[in-house]
């Protein structure tokens, strides 16, 4: 899979966000997004993974055949689409028929990220770091190119955080795709970054009173 | 494509069996109406017999109401909907998936308790086995309407009562053929297959408007 991103914007509530993103992402390439709070790295990954709707650009996947890009893609964010009345067992039983591909047994998996104990346990018992681990147990029970991750690190001690960079090395050796929203070193040392704080957009926006400067308002 | 479906369809059966909550809450609910009636009316047996069938039928309006308003809203909450928006069927049949799941715990209990609670009400046989019928029958019109509200209101907190005003007024020619046909039931001047008929044809439109409708609302929201 090659996924191709070209000029995207993004506009959230009126303000720009972000505009003129570009980048392409081949077979065994990850990318690191990087940027202050609130500077729109969550915002990108919401348009990759087509929640939200681009203000402008494009953005398309090659090499994939008749499945659109939410059919090719893992995403591991914020909120972690487990269901606390059902063991983390179910979760991943639901998730591995669900989303069809399937790989690794859900227990195999859950003994990848060390959590084999707590296969029967409903989740809604389990720590804040254990639930991101049975989240990210998901990228293991079924095959899917690209891993769209938000903050995979967050809540998750050194020895998961270590065993996560080997699952992300891993994929891209068989060729995933990984993009990354994070302000923590992965451990991935041939990641692209790419800093949303740096950009400044070029060329005529459209008037737009919030990113003007009064500078730019006064003339 | 029949798989996501069915993974989708026992999650949700198994939830509401795990948790309990909105189709014995309902359950619950529609008796707690269906009991208030009595109080409120007097003991007139003649009375309550024959407006009996609409009692039961507004409880089961009302009641289809309880726990609707988490149908998606639990999924948008804790990051579900975006797994279920990822999987490789389209969203309208995992929404259909979502809303059977809810029929079969909540409007399908509602129809089987109709019988018992009818009791209550000092119905006839005959009206009893009618009112079950026309439960049967029309409450997946109620439950795929309410469906759309579910799906406009998912990103709402505290939606439920705007679902409620916003669902309502849709349900009114469901509940008007439902009461009808129930009454026709028990004799009356139309036979019983035409209310029966058209109750039926209301269930078939609101099971594709319905799932259309509320998947475009949850693609719309996000």
């Amino acid at each position: 899979m090659r996924l191709i991103a070209e000029g995207l914007a993004c506009r959230r509530s009126g303000r720009r966000i972000f505009a003129g993103l570009s980048f392409a992402l081949g077979p065994g390439e990850a990318l690191v997004v990087t940027g202050r709070n609130g500077a729109g790295k969550s915002s990108l990954l919401a348009i990759l993974a087509g929640r939200l709707a681009p203000e402008a650009g494009t953005l398309r996947a090659e090499e994939v055949g008749e499945r659109t890009i939410p059919e090719c893609l893992h995403g591991v964010g914020h909120r972690d689409g487990l269901k606390g009345a059902l063991t983390a067992d179910e979760n991943l039983t639901f998730a591995r028929d669900l989303l069809g591909a399937a790989t690794l047994a859900p227990r195999e998996a859950l003994a990848r990220l060390g959590l084999a104990h707590a296969a029967g346990l409903p989740v809604a018992y389990l720590s804040a770091g254990q639930r991101r681990r049975v989240a990210l147990a998901r990228l293991l029970v079924c095959r899917r190119p690209l891993w769209l991750l938000d903050e995979p690190t967050a809540a998750l001690d050194a020895a998961s955080q270590a065993l996560l960079a080997g699952l992300m090395r891993e994929h891209l050796r068989e060729g995933g795709l990984v993009i990354a929203a994070t302000h923590q070193a992965l451990g991935l040392e041939e990641a692209r970054t790419l800093a949303i704080e740096d950009f400044r957009p070029t060329g005529p926006a459209r008037h737009d009173p919030f990113s003007e400067t009064p500078a730019e308002a006064a003339r | 494509m029949i798989r996501p479906f069915l993974a989708v369809l026992v999650r949700d059966l198994r939830l509401a069996g795990r948790i309990g909550g909105s189709g014995a809450l309902s359950l619950v609910f529609f008796l707690m109406i269906v009991v208030l009636v009595p109080f409120a009316l007097g003991p007139d047996l003649n009375l309550l017999s024959r407006i009996g069938p609409a009692i039961l039928w507004l409880a089961a309006v009302l009641a289809t109401l309880i726990g609707l308003d988490r149908l998606f809203q639990a999924d948008e909450e804790d990051g579900s909907l975006d797994l279920l928006t990822g999987a490789p069927a389209p969203l309208e049949l995992v929404v259909l998936a979502k809303v059977l799941a809810h029929w079969l715990t909540t409007g399908l209990p509602l129809a089987l308790a109709a019988p018992l609670f009818g009791l209550l009400v000092a119905l006839s046989p005959a009206a009893m086995a009618g009112t079950s019928l026309t439960l049967l029958v029309g409450t997946p019109a109620l439950t795929f309407i309410g469906a759309v509200g579910a799906a406009l209101t998912a990103s709402i907190r505290r939606g439920g009562l705007i679902l409620a005003v916003v669902v309502l007024p849709l349900m009114i020619p469901t509940l008007i053929f439902g009461v009808s046909a129930a009454d026709a039931a028990t004799g009356g001047t139309v036979p019983l297959a035409t209310p029966l008929l058209i109750l039926g044809a209301l269930s078939l439109v609101a099971g594709v408007v319905g799932t259309l409708g509320a998947a475009a609302a949850l693609r719309w929201s996000e």
